[in-house]
């Protein structure tokens, strides 16, 4: 048993105890294996998919290193986004200034890559050392006649949730620019999917037969005109609500443009997310042919979905992932699939976030804010979990204790979202929590008799070894 | 993918590193850290750098990273980070009992200017460190020097706070392995072990980032070196140093504090970086190269005389780290091979160039520092047409560019399994080295002979 520090008592809970009130938003405790992280990786992960910009990262090498093509943000056009640029401040500058070398740098990229826009991410040492990265930025926009954008993420400055409102301060930079393109009046921006493995892709194929037009799509597969003419569209439909909700908010405060949450995770919640839509535009047209489409999608994926179900049904989840709105998704995708949820937290979640929680998960789920390994392995032994759902770190600690593992985070090679999301999501799962590779983990010995009755889905559907 | 971005002239870069060839000091001192046993590495920082190196050695090694982050926030960086150190040593040792908590700072806490030292001794003074418990810290500022002078910083610290002379001598000799994977500390114990040397090893991840499954989550895996060896390092006869940038500072450093004699010596990867090594095992400890150990030798010797017409003037480029690189041009340049460019973003200086030019000659381009980046190696490889090239991951883009066989080397790895398990030192790695450099030659042979040429005998 290890020891929950008071101070962190009040972010645990497990439901059916009385009283509901998680405590959250509160920094890290000093000293924590905490899973989370700064400002500047907030902000860097969401401008990052913007592929015809030049991100430019003033600060020492490390930062720039860490964040190089880390994301598997896929572009169909321009992979500028791709590449690693730093200023890589030295002793040197960290005493006399970064400035010079910052305009230097600048001025070499733009004019090397001609990019659409330019952004500059502050980190930890550059607000100490007092560079004023805005008149540096001013300077070489008036010069290069593009956005050059100063991103506020010093890594103190906050958490996290602070970079992505860097994030939104910086997009809204480019809002606005574009008065010319014509745009359908039946439109959207997509905001806060990063098509991470093509996502956004998926998304916007559905809102294109449903006849409405993507006016952006903020920031997956991003292109720095798109954002420009965004401003005209009649909807925002936010997914990462955890990120782009103040982007959505500035619009709707300036453009009056409004907004509605969404997720494209798991069925109902897609299903949902295209209704929501459908409805907003009150055409007859589009609603039949979000129907259609629902329906056809629906069939198309059921059975296979149902497949994987047999074999899983059953067995129980722990979800521990950056977003709280993500949290929400899995935990219903799960129910999909026969899985149970039995430990669900997020990095990030806030007051609201977690009272959803809390109703929509079964008594005697933990629900944990900022947790820490040593606490979600104890969690997940309680609990006696099958399958871990989680981020990079995450991974080799489940994989120890015997147990399964998905990666909902940045480590993704397959679409999650959408329909055929699900179908990918219920293979991984499937593929993880019932490989035979567990009936050789210590942990799992005693347990691998259920795993040996059920049969293998997979070889049911009749076509080759789709397990690799 | 980069091939777009990168054009084949020189481009002039004055003031920005495109595509870093190395990365920051603190994820080397954490990795050193880890190599202590029963050790909680600790980033004096915000929350996001540790994270980071989490993640990178996580990704590299794929196994559970454990450290602790002082989480600063705006109140730290202007009031300083004293409290959140104080906070921090306090809560580890209740919530994660580690033997030893290893401080590193990140380029806030060093801009700042915390002073570590003085807050854990403030930290011991106020009861904070629980007795037995140590706290030692290293500075590594992240806009000086890499990920390897990092590790040697945190190495050398090791060193400073517990090596010890008690004036009674244990017989033992030191060997400080550098910056390698654990399968390389492990096989240098190995070969120590077979020619009946008692050592120190350190630091030793071996066993630490590389541990087995076991059915549970350990916050502490078995491995590492105990610190009461470290502390006895003090008394031990000699000290070996493998690797110039990543030993040295600490195997001087325990010359100077506890008059332990120190032999510098290239990581011993290759033939004759190997030879070195055990020579030097054998006359420092006195004792006789075993006869399993000549057969090692001899099997290595032997593959390279059946195959050497296939490396007969290939050409290689290589990136990576200084004590990495100058033990690999070393034995490619041994094999016949021609080496094109040489490339790496941690600062070696004129000693490392000397290194590289000594089994190179002129013709080589040599460049570390500022301005070396994979940019910069990117139009070296197109250029110059190399046959193969050597580097950690995130040269497979370029390698994909040009079409030209990859070899991982070096640090970080993401896509590939084997480096924490098979060592590349020693003469069982230069076996494996020269397993991996004949296949991918050969491949490429077959892949591009023409039909009436591919046969089934090379
Ligand atoms: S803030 Fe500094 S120490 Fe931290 S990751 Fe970035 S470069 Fe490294």
């Amino acid at each position: 048993m290890i020891e929950i520090l008071k101070e962190r008592e009040q972010q645990v809970y497990e439901k059916g105890e009385s009283r509901f009130d998680l405590a959250c938003e509160k920094p890290s405790l000093a000293g924590s294996v905490s899973q989370r992280a700064c400002v500047f990786c907030g902000s860097r992960v969401v401008l990052y998919p913007i592929a015809d910009a030049l991100h430019l990262v003033h600060g020492p090498v490390g930062c720039a290193a860490y964040t190089w093509d880390i994301r598997g943000s896929v572009s169909s056009g321009p992979e500028l986004h791709r590449m690693s640029f730093s200023t890589d401040l030295s002793e040197r500058e960290v005493i006399y200034g970064g400035e010079k070398k910052l305009y230097a740098a600048l001025t070499e990229l733009i004019e090397a890559y001609k990019p659409r826009a330019a952004f500059v991410y502050a980190t930890c040492i550059v607000g100490l050392i007092g560079d004023d990265v805005q008149a540096v930025c001013a300077r070489v926009e008036a010069e290069q006649a593009i956005p050059v954008i100063p991103v506020h993420s010093e890594g103190f400055r906050g958490s996290k949730k602070d970079g992505y409102r860097a994030a939104c301060e910086a997009l809204f930079r480019l809002v606005g620019k574009d008065d010319e393109t014509p745009l359908s009046p039946r439109s959207i921006n997509i905001l806060g999917d990063f098509n991470l493995a093509g996502e956004t892709w998926i998304i916007k194929e559905y809102y294109r037969r449903m006849g409405v037009e993507t006016a952006s799509c903020i920031t997956g597969d991003g292109r720095v005109g798109e954002i420009g003419r965004s401003h005209r569209a009649s909807l925002n439909v936010v997914q990462c609500s955890g990120s782009m909700t103040y982007l959505a908010q500035l619009m709707k405060k300036t453009y009056h443009i409004p907004f509605k949450r969404v997720s494209y995770f798991g069925i109902e919640d897609t299903a949902e997310a295209l209704y929501t839509v459908a409805r907003h535009f009150k055409d007859a047209q589009v609603l039949r042919n979000t129907e259609e489409l629902v329906a056809s999608e629906v069939r198309r994926i059921y059975p296979e979905v149902e497949r994987f179900r047999t074999s899983l049904e059953g067995k129980k989840a722990a979800v521990y992932v950056g977003g709280s709105f993500k949290a929400f998704s899995l935990v219903k995708a799960l129910r999909h699939l026969g899985i149970k949820t039995v430990v669900v937290g997020s990095q990030t979640g806030n007051k609201e976030d977690y009272d959803y929680l809390g109703e929509i998960c079964d008594p005697g789920t933990v629900i944990v804010d900022d947790t820490n390994p040593l606490e979600l392995s104890r969690f997940m032994t309680e609990k006696d979990v099958d399958l871990l759902i989680g981020g990079v770190k995450e991974r080799p600690i489940a994989y120890k204790m015997g147990v399964a593992f998905c990666d909902h985070n940045h480590e993704r090679k397959i679409a999650l979202a959408g329909f055929e999301g699900m179908v990918n999501f219920s293979r991984e799962v499937y593929s993880s929590t019932m490989s035979p590779v567990w009936q050789f983990s210590p942990a799992r010995i005693g347990r691998e008799a259920r795993t040996a009755v059920d049969a293998d889905v997979e070889s049911t559907k009749g076509h080759g070894a789709a397990r690799c | 993918m980069l091939l777009r971005h990168t054009p084949e002239t020189n481009t002039e870069k004055t003031a920005l590193t495109v595509n870093p060839a190395k990365t920051c000091q603190p994820v080397g001192a954490m990795y050193a850290a880890l190599g202590i046993h029963n050790c909680l590495p600790h980033s004096h920082g915000s929350q996001g750098c540790c994270a980071y190196h989490r993640s990178a050695l996580t990704r590299h090694y794929k196994d559970p990273i454990m450290a602790t982050t002082s989480s600063f926030t705006e109140g730290a960086s202007v009031f300083g980070g004293q409290a959140n150190l104080m906070e921090s040593i306090h809560n580890i040792f209740t919530i994660y009992s580690p033997d030893i908590i290893a401080v590193h700072t990140t380029c806030l806490s060093e801009v700042i200017g915390d002073d570590l030292k003085q807050i854990i001794n403030k930290a011991a003074a106020e009861g904070k460190i629980p007795a037995g418990k140590r706290v030692i810290h290293t500075n590594t500022p992240s806009f000086k020097g890499s990920h390897v002078t990092g590790f040697a910083n945190m190495t050398q610290s090791m060193v400073q706070y517990l090596s010890e002379s008690t004036g009674k001598k244990t017989g033992r000799i030191n060997v400080i392995p550098g910056f390698v994977e654990p399968s390389d500390m492990e096989e240098i114990k190995r070969i120590a072990a077979e020619m009946g040397v008692k050592t120190v090893v350190f630091p030793d991840t071996s066993g630490v980032v590389n541990s087995p499954l076991e059915g549970k989550f350990r916050m502490y895996p078995k491995g590492g070196t105990v610190v009461e060896d470290i502390i006895s390092a003090g008394d031990s006869t000699a000290t070996l140093a493998l690797g110039r940038l990543a030993s040295l500072p600490a195997a001087k450093l325990l010359d100077t504090k506890c008059k332990v004699p120190l032999f510098p010596l290239d990581l011993p990867i290759g033939l004759r970086a190997t030879d070195a090594f055990v020579d030097q095992l054998r006359k420092t400890a006195g004792v006789s190269v075993p006869e399993s150990i000549m057969v090692e030798r001899g099997q290595v010797v032997d593959v390279l005389t059946d195959m050497h017409q296939y490396f007969y003037r290939k050409t290689a480029a290589l990136v990576g780290d200084p004590d990495h690189l100058v033990s690999l041009v070393q034995f490619l340049t041994d094999l016949d091979m021609k080496i094109t460019s040489v490339v790496t973003g941690t600062p070696g200086g004129p000693k490392f160039e000397k290194a590289v030019r000594a089994c190179t000659g002129d013709e080589t381009f040599v460049k570390s520092g500022a301005g070396a980046d994979m940019f910069l190696f990117h139009q070296l490889v197109k250029q110059r047409k190399p046959d193969l090239i050597f580097g950690n991951t995130y040269a497979k883009y370029i390698a994909r560019d040009e079409d030209i066989p990859l070899i991982r080397i070096g640090f970080p790895i993401y896509d590939r399994v084997g480096h924490q398990y098979f060592p590349i030192v020693g003469y069982r790695g230069a076996l494996r080295l020269l397993e991996k450099i004949l296949t991918a030659l050969l491949d490429r042979q077959d892949r591009d002979a023409p039909e009436e040429s591919f046969e089934l005998v090379m």
